[in-house]
């Protein structure tokens, strides 16, 4: 029998917990719901948008009565839940109803507090918090009168931007000298106030209001600064207390909250409490995001399923007011411990300054250009060591890369007709209505529904700030699952493998709560990633069938289902012999088109399944090995003719590429790997954009890292020089293993330093303990790992399976069939 | 009637995985799933024909290779936000061997 949860509040906070349960289960609980406004779930942060016009009611609501009905929850909208008997497990309501429970979640929100100031009895003295609220406030304005909004703030600025966009006058006042003082600072509150100003708003800074005058409803304030007007409606956005007087009726501990634990239960563990009405860690919070990460562990909870808990959040506000891009998180003040970089255009209207504390961000206020709110947040919450970032970071993430192409346009500057995932032809427009009306949330939403950035992935950053601008507020970037069976990242899960022990990924789903019993396509490869790099391939065997198509069959798979075969050309270096053998072979198997690749190697297209196997066994009888062009591991190592011929050269490149290839080929990494050598600083053989680029010159090598050539071109870094070849070695070793054990499966070099800092990665290659340390890994999992992968699958007799069972026609008629060879 | 065409001993199907069979000129994919369950569908991804047989096996559901469609093996038809639909067979095991009605 299903369990009674009841849920006191049909708001925001407390529906989105009932959707993230449903997402674990839909089967646990009956639900029902008390809502005390007359409305369905709508969207309150929406408000200021109903006030100012620019939406209609239907357009806020999240949650229709479909919605309520597909799920059988019971919701008694208009009936307010009057008390709590939590001896007998009983919620009473405001109409009579008596309901026993389970589960008990409060979510009452929070409601205006108006501080005492006389004359704010009268009518139309009136806060803003509920359509209600809005709606009156709407019948109240009126072109011949006056209009007052107390309060500085996110909420009172929305509120008088949104009634001055009537053609009213209004006047703000606010108590502190600065608008915006607990998201903002002074500078960032001027321009602000500035901006404001042309919509038509007066402001009154320093004042508070000494008292309101009227005959029963408002007619005249007076303010601190003397000044009277006359007015017919004061608006309060003073701030928010907790609701919390039905829980401290029931018994519950409360503070300035209903106090709740890690997992958003509170003092009778039944009963649990979200959103604006909890204390967390002596914490309140007003704005969703927070209230939004609550619901996900609130879910857990009550599905039973164990998680980390919740652990706070920080916060982040957008002010939504068009035409205003505004933006800070986390201690944007500072003080004499921290430092800050500040741009400041007051022409342009353009304002940003980080916070940092010990080469970290603490704390980000953006004005006027907000295009890479997402990534600062982003370096924040990941406290990320922005050392090296400093000269250039308040320029944003663009001039970081030098790329004027992908990832870094300001898309509030891109038109909706304009394409921005090249792969599937999407356009901007496209990814906002799909935004808006399917009510996507997350990143993987936008990709499995739209297909932008589904697949090479290049046009993800774009896509997450249209769904940051798109969803303002409501955006909550903290970690999404690696697909979705899980809601763990990357992080978590490499931390959970590296402190348990596991025989195989089908024991860490379990451990982790994986939603799915065999995982995906997804996840189900990076798990097994994982444990290869925790354990070997001695003590734990590479799953095939955790593999995708072409580690799995050790060729490139194409389009029309062939495969092409790569053999290895050590250094890029060939002989005339080999490649007799190689023609000879391609014309035995009638290899339809054969091309030189970029990596200095032949690869021949258009082998068909079956074929594989035996000319393997050829390429093999003639010396050759895979070249594992198919590989998340060792791909080539290009050269350049060195010193052996060239006039220029100063090291013998094509030798030390030959001796590159040798030590590393066999290995795997989270990603594919190239390696270059080029012999003078010419760089022939392109070693500033490969995952390990090698560069001689006269006294030595150069070694550069994480370069790329992909998608989006990034140049090497240079890690440092080194004078000898067996120092090379012990680098090459020691970067590739750490690579392999420090990124996440399928992040490149270029993306993982980009992620972690050049100086973090430089901190552990240039410490020689650490180093050889892991060049020593490297070296133990190479005993393994160097065995031709072609003969192993002939030898094992895997390659069985690539044959297809054929049957006759007579076979079907007499219903027998037989394996061919 | 059906007419039962015997394809092999069932532990000549890898789990987790396929073998294709070749009928005249149809390619059929027989997979076994981790439970030890038999599918029969068409080689042919209803999106741009990729060969499913080498596509990823979870639950009762292979991903194609090419572009990571969701296929239900038990009835063809694409997952999530896709659309479109595959031949599937009727499979049984008897005797440990495989038997599939076209």
């Amino acid at each position: 029998m299903k369990e009674k949860l009841i849920v006191i509040g049909n708001g925001m906070s407390g529906l989105r917990t009932i959707e993230d349960l449903f997402d674990i289960t839909k089967d646990k609980y009956d639900i029902t719901i008390f809502g005390e406004e007359p409305h369905l779930n709508y969207n309150r942060i929406m408000l200021s948008y109903l006030l100012s016009g620019e939406k209609t009611f239907e357009e806020t609501i999240i949650n229709h009565q479909t919605w309520y009905d597909e799920h059988n929850i019971t919701l008694h909208k208009g009936d307010k839940a009057i008390s709590i008997d939590k001896e007998n497990k009983k919620v009473l309501s405001q109409s009579g109803k008596e309901l026993e429970y389970d589960k008990l979640l409060i979510a009452t929100g929070s409601k205006a507090f108006i501080p005492p100031t006389p004359g704010s009895e009268l009518e139309n003295v009136i806060a803003f918090r509920t359509k209600l609220d809005s709606d009156t406030i709407l019948d109240l304005i009126s072109k011949d009168q006056t209009a007052v909004v107390v309060g500085g703030g996110l909420l009172g600025l929305e509120a008088a931007y949104g009634i001055a966009m009537h053609g009213i006058k209004t006047i703000l006042v606010h108590r502190s000298g600065s608008i915006m003082s607990q998201q903002l600072d002074s500078t960032g509150g001027r321009l602000l106030q500035k901006n404001l100003e042309k919509y038509g708003i007066e402001f009154k800074l320093n004042t508070t209001i000494e008292k309101i005058e009227g005959d029963g409803k408002v007619e005249s304030v007076t303010f601190t600064d003397g000044v009277t007007v006359e007015s017919n409606i004061v608006v309060f956005a003073t701030g928010i207390v907790p609701n919390t007087a039905l829980a401290k009726e029931a018994g519950l501990d409360t503070k300035k909250g209903i106090l709740v634990n890690d997992h958003l239960q509170t003092s009778d563990k039944s009963i649990f409490a979200i959103g604006e009405c909890v204390e967390h860690n002596e914490n309140t919070y007003g704005l969703v995001a927070p209230l939004y990460e609550q619901a996900k562990f609130c879910a857990k909870k009550l599905a039973d399923v164990s998680s980390d808990g919740y652990s706070g959040s920080t916060l982040s506000t957008r002010l939504k007011i068009s035409g205003v891009d505004l933006f800070s998180a986390g201690d944007y003040l500072g003080d004499e411990t921290t430092e800050e970089l500040i741009l400041l255009d007051e022409k342009a209207g353009v304002y940003k300054k980080l916070v940092i504390y010990d080469d970290k961000i603490i704390g980000i206020v953006l004005y006027g250009d907000t295009a890479d709110a997402s990534w600062y947040l982003k370096l924040l919450k990941e406290h990320t060591d922005i050392s090296d970032l400093r000269t250039k970071i308040l320029f944003g993430k663009s001039a970081l890369s030098g790329d004027t192409g992908h990832g870094g346009d300001d898309v509030n500057a891109i038109a909706d007709d304009e394409e921005i995932c090249g792969c599937n032809g999407v356009c901007k427009g496209d990814v906002v209505t799909a935004i808006q009306e399917r009510d996507l949330k997350t990143i993987g939403e936008v990709k499995s529904c739209t297909k932008a950035g589904a697949s090479c992935g290049s046009c993800l950053g774009i896509v997450e700030q249209i769904l940051v601008n798109t969803l303002g507020d409501e955006y909550n970037d903290t970690v999404e699952g690696i697909c979705d069976c899980c809601d763990v990242g990357h992080k978590e899960i490499k931390e959970c493998i590296d402190t348990n022990e596991f025989d195989n990924v089908y024991d860490v789903f379990r451990k982790l709560n994986w939603k799915t019993e065999d995982g995906c396509a997804k996840c189900r490869p990076a798990i097994n990633y994982y444990l290869l790099v925790k354990y070997n391939d001695d003590k734990y065997q590479n799953d095939k069938r955790s593999a995708l198509v072409n580690d799995r069959n050790f060729a490139n798979i194409q389009k029309d289902g062939t495969y092409s075969v790569v053999p290895r050309i050590w250094g890029g270096l060939t002989t005339a012999q080999e490649l007799k053998d190689i023609a000879d072979i391609a014309v035995k198997y009638d290899v339809p088109t054969i091309k030189f690749t970029g990596g200095q190697r032949l690869d021949m297209f258009g082998v068909t399944k079956e074929q594989l196997a035996p000319m393997w066994k050829d390429l093999n009888d003639c010396g050759f090995v895979s070249g594992q062009a198919y590989a998340k591991g060792l791909r080539t190592v290009k050269t350049c003719v060195g010193n052996t011929y060239c006039r220029f050269g100063t090291q013998d490149s094509m030798g030390m590429g030959v001796k590159l290839e040798k030590l590393t080929w066999g290995s795997w990494t989270p990603h594919k790997y190239k390696i270059a050598v080029s012999g003078c600083p010419r760089n022939c053989a392109e070693a500033t954009i490969k995952d390990f680029g090698v560069i001689a010159v006269d006294s030595g090598w150069e070694i550069h890292i994480a370069g790329n050539g992909g998608i989006k071109v990034r140049v090497t870094d240079l890690l440092c020089k080194v004078e000898t070849d067996e120092e090379l070695f012990e680098y090459t070793k020691g970067f590739m293993q750490f690579y392999r054990e420090d990124a996440y499966y399928l992040e490149r070099t270029a993306h993982w330093i980009e992620r972690v800092g050049f100086e973090y990665i430089k901190n552990v290659m240039l410490n020689d303990k650490k180093r050889k340390y892991y060049a020593l890994r490297f070296e133990e999992s190479q005993k393994s790992a160097q065995v031709d992968p072609w003969a192993k699958a002939i030898k094992d007799g895997f390659t069985k399976e690539f044959d297809p069972i054929v049957i006759k026609p007579e076979d079907s008629e007499s219903f027998e069939a037989k394996e061919t060879n | 009637m059906a007419n039962w065409i015997k394809i092999t001993e069932v532990e000549n199907i890898p789990s987790m995985g396929s073998r294709v069979v070749l009928v005249d000129k149809t390619e059929i994919a027989i997979f076994k799933t981790k439970d030890g369950s038999i599918f029969a569908i068409n080689n042919i991804c209803p999106h741009k024909q990729g060969k499913l047989a080498e596509g990823l096996v979870h639950g009762k559901n292979v991903t194609c290779p090419l572009h990571n469609w969701d296929i239900d093996l038990s009835s063809g038809e694409a997952l999530g936000n896709d659309s479109g639909c595959t031949n599937v067979y009727e499979s049984k095991i008897e005797n440990d061997t495989v038997f599939i009605s076209l």
